[in-house]
């Protein structure tokens, strides 16, 4: 069962990463509950509404249908920015990396163009209250998530990661996917039901 | 073996080294800096202590109050202050904290390690729990406390009937509270899952480890839907959304079903570490193994799933459809299972060892006293029908007090009296703590006796006068003298405290003759905690010789990780060792990032947006000065060769 403490046992840096990536996971598990509150508010109210999507809904898939492309190219190139990193690769890294965050603050800029051209407000009906606070936290998350990406941009800039050494790089990995499947959550009950519904 | 391993760390040479390593320089920039899990448990322990006694004194000055009726010394509108206050400061701000102080003193100590996995996220907690107790304490200053009960109930605390600033100071203050509670249940699971000695298999834990577990994933979990109740809450404060709104579509009952999907997991969340705190403290005295250790840890586990799906019992008396609360009904007794097998194993323990009737165990015998009469009383409210005809009545409160003083403050009390002397190096006084234990006691049956019947004669709950006369009077004196007698107790018990800082006796390592792994290293423990990473083969370390356990476990040899601040990180399931830790010095970063947070909190609270943006600011560049750093540290060339290494091994000592 135990190994005896002689054994030769894994380095330090490598290891503060093990444990960092359980507090990344656990992180990730609170805040996906957070997410799931905030739809169980939504599917509950649209339960006891007469007519859902209510008259003053405006859902449309001509942005956000892109923008979640948008969302899952950027989690793909981080997966391949990753996997550049695991072999040596720096460059790879570094390219994968700026790649994701363009495309990261391309989907928040659409999303504040759908927002700008929305007539609903968060005051004006329980939809736009709705609508307004689910996708102002996953941006937010979005946004967090950039900061992120720019702190191991720069670490990639200036040698901090090898093929070993990369905890941090596969720990704000971890959150961008996680970012990224929120919004699956979201557009999947705020536009796609909705619209087939329709 | 215990004397033989006992105080090892003053025989070597290298434990200086380790001293200075892990040692917090003094004044105050040490103080502000230290992430020692020793320093934080005490701050935990003293602080939460502080707010208890706030919390009695409200609960004093409502006592007062109710002794006789028409007595209106308090106003209507002070009284709401005084009982939400007092909920909200003994449910979030002592019972939760409390625990946490415990744990993240003794967990280190208890699994063989030199620190909690995360140090820094641990001072984190602390600080953000302290500036937010204090958020919501200065709503005192300007006289707007919750008065909203401690589940603010929807539409009395929305804009329209609560104006002020009460309510906001409970939306931002719990929030931000639920951040601190949220960041130390992510250090307790990833310690748990990280940071046991080697050898030390999960079955080989003491209980409180898997109780503190239980309870830090349900925070992980539930905190959110509190967090979500009080955002949506504070947004139809401010920003005038409909989500609680019932003219607009909004749903009041949205409120309930996140509160309680919250706010019944909470309760276990302050109750399971105290029960783990139990279940190590009676074989003690026992003189023997726990009886069932298995099925207490299991029964930990399903006590938490199942607190998971019984929230609607708080909401018997909505008028849900009676398919749902026969459910909830049964989900809820099922719960007496679970904590059945507890309260026998600890019967077993005790009828096949030999009781050796000290403070700490009497106020474990107290504890599983009042354990039962609370899980009885709670069966009762578990039932529908009995429960529409006692809710909101004083039945409800005498239950809810059985459960949170039988379950939490007398656990917390035994644990006092047995592990202060591991943290101060002195005894507190047996004569004293026998005083403590009986008036608390009967204090505490005097006090929340009554209350059923007061509640059985219609007496509801939460009226801040009543007329004389109605069969209330008599059943009212006594619960106020009761009180009373209980408010000496813990009197008598900040006196001992007092009294053994100065005059009690040494306690040495282990003054129990205690079996676990804290009771091995000196009182109070270095800053290192152990001199060299301990092996352990049993869940009794120090109790192998008579226990005639084999092969047995290895105290004073093993890797010294004397070369800076290191410990063993293991697997999680078996504890075999994985990787040497490197662990984190001092920072400063976690208070600034917690006083950037109250920032916003604040900010909030008076509704303040740019003040508010000002510090979202200050919160992003405190979390980048933290983590940056170590981000974008280059990698040296002399560390890319082999990451493996045979750790230097010290010992026999």
């Amino acid at each position: 069962m135990t190994a005896s403490h002689a054994q030769p046992i894994g380095a330090s840096r490598d290891a503060e990463h093990a444990s960092g990536r359980w507090a990344m996971r656990l992180v990730i598990t609170t805040e996906a509950c957070f997410f799931g509150y905030l739809l169980f508010s939504y599917w509950y109210l649209a339960a006891f509404a007469t007519r859902w999507p209510p008259s003053d809904a405006q859902v449309s898939l001509h942005l956000s249908l892109p923008n979640t492309g948008i969302l899952l190219a950027s989690s793909a190139l981080l997966i391949w920015a990753e996997s550049g990193i695991r072999n040596g690769r720096i460059g790879q890294l570094r390219t994968g990396l700026a790649l994701t965050t363009v495309l990261g603050a391309v989907f928040v800029g659409v999303q504040f163009v759908e927002w700008s051209r929305l007539t609903v407000t968060p005051s004006g009906s329980l939809w736009g209250s709705l609508f307004f606070t689910i996708t102002g936290f996953h941006v937010a998350h979005v946004c967090v998530g950039l900061l992120m990406l720019l702190v191991v941009q720069l670490g990639a800039w200036r040698g901090a990661f090898t093929a070993r050494r990369h905890g941090y790089v596969s720990n704000v990995g971890l959150y961008w996917h996680f970012v990224d499947v929120v919004w699956l959550a979201v557009f999947t009950s705020l536009y796609l039901v909705p619209v087939l519904n329709r | 073996m215990a004397t033989v391993v006992a105080d090892i760390a003053e025989r070597d040479a290298p434990v200086e080294r380790l001293a200075r390593i892990w040692g917090t320089p003094p004044g105050l920039l040490g103080t502000l800096t230290s992430v020692d899990h020793k320093t934080i448990g005490i701050r935990y322990l003293v602080t939460a202590f502080a707010f208890l006694l706030l919390g009695g004194l409200e609960a004093g000055a409502m006592r007062a109050q109710l002794t006789h009726g028409d007595t209106h010394w308090l106003s209507p509108e002070a009284y709401n202050q005084f009982f939400t206050m007092h909920g909200v400061t003994m449910l979030f701000l002592y019972a939760s904290p409390v625990l946490s102080g415990f744990s993240n003193y003794l967990w280190p100590l208890m699994i063989g390690a030199r620190d909690m996995a995360y140090p820094r996220v641990n001072a984190l907690s602390y600080w953000t729990y302290l500036l937010a107790g204090l958020l919501i304490y200065a709503s005192v200053l300007v006289g707007q406390s919750p008065d909203g009960g401690w589940f603010a109930y929807v539409p009395m605390t929305g804009a329209a009937y609560s104006p002020g600033r009460n309510i906001d100071f409970y939306t931002v203050g719990l929030t931000f509270l639920g951040f601190s509670t949220t960041v130390g249940a992510v250090n307790f699971i990833g310690t748990f899952f990280c940071m046991k000695a080697p050898g030390m298999s999960v079955n080989r834990l003491p209980v409180i480890l898997w109780g503190t577990l239980s309870s830090s994933i349900a925070a992980v979990v539930f905190v959110p839907a509190l967090t979500v109740a009080c955002v949506l809450l504070y947004l139809d404060r401010h920003v005038h959304t409909h989500f609680f709104d019932a003219a607009t579509g909004g749903q009041p009952m949205l409120w309930q079903h996140l509160f309680w999907i919250f706010g019944h997991p909470w309760v276990y969340i302050v109750v399971l570490p105290a029960i783990g705190i139990a279940s190590d403290i009676i074989p003690t005295f026992c003189r023997r193994p726990l009886a069932g250790y298995t099925f207490v840890t299991l029964s930990t586990i399903a006590t938490i799933m199942l607190g998971s799906g019984v929230w609607v019992h708080h909401m018997f008396a909505t008028g849900l459809p009676q398919m749902s609360t026969s459910f909830f009904s049964a989900a809820s007794m099922t719960i007496s299972l679970t904590s059945g097998v507890s309260v026998f194993a600890w019967l077993a323990t005790i009828w096949y060892g030999r009781p050796q009737f000290t403070v700490p165990f009497l106020f474990m015998c107290g504890f599983i006293i009042l354990f039962v009469i609370g899980g009885v009383n709670g069966v009762m409210t578990a039932s529908v029908p009995f429960d529409q005809q006692l809710h909101d009545s004083y039945f409800v409160v005498a239950h809810l007090h059985y459960v949170l003083l039988g379950m939490n403050l007398f656990p917390v009390m035994g644990a006092f009296y047995y592990w202060i002397p591991k943290m101060t190096g002195r005894m507190l006084s047996e004569r004293i703590g026998r005083w403590v234990f009986w008036l608390m006691f009967i204090g505490a049956n005097l006090t929340f006796f009554p209350m059923h019947i007061t509640g059985m004669l219609g007496m509801p709950r939460r009226i801040y006068t009543y007329a004389s006369g109605l069969g209330w009077d008599t059943s009212n004196l006594v619960i106020t003298i009761g009180a009373a007698t209980f408010a000496a107790a813990v009197l008598l018990f900040l006196i001992d405290v007092v009294r053994s800082r100065f005059v009690g006796p040494l306690a040495g390592a282990n003054p129990w003759d205690a079996p676990t792994l804290e009771w091995s290293v000196s009182s109070p423990p270095p800053p290192y905690n152990f001199a060299v990473i301990p092996t352990v083969r049993s869940p009794y370390p120090l109790w192998e010789s008579r226990l005639g356990e084999r092969p047995a476990s290895v105290l004073d040899a093993g890797p010294a990780l004397d070369d800076g601040r290191e410990t063993i990180g293991t697997d999680a399931l078996d504890g075999i060792p994985v990787a040497v830790l490197q662990m984190p010095e001092d920072s400063p970063w976690p208070l600034l990032l917690a006083i950037a947070l109250a920032w916003v909190s604040l900010a909030l609270v008076f509704a303040a947006w740019s003040w508010a943006l000002i510090g979202v600011g200050l919160t992003a560049a405190s979390m980048i000065g933290w983590l940056a750093p170590a981000a974008m540290r280059p990698v040296r060339a002399e560390s890319a060769g082999s990451d493996e290494r045979v750790p230097t091994t010290r010992g026999p000592l």
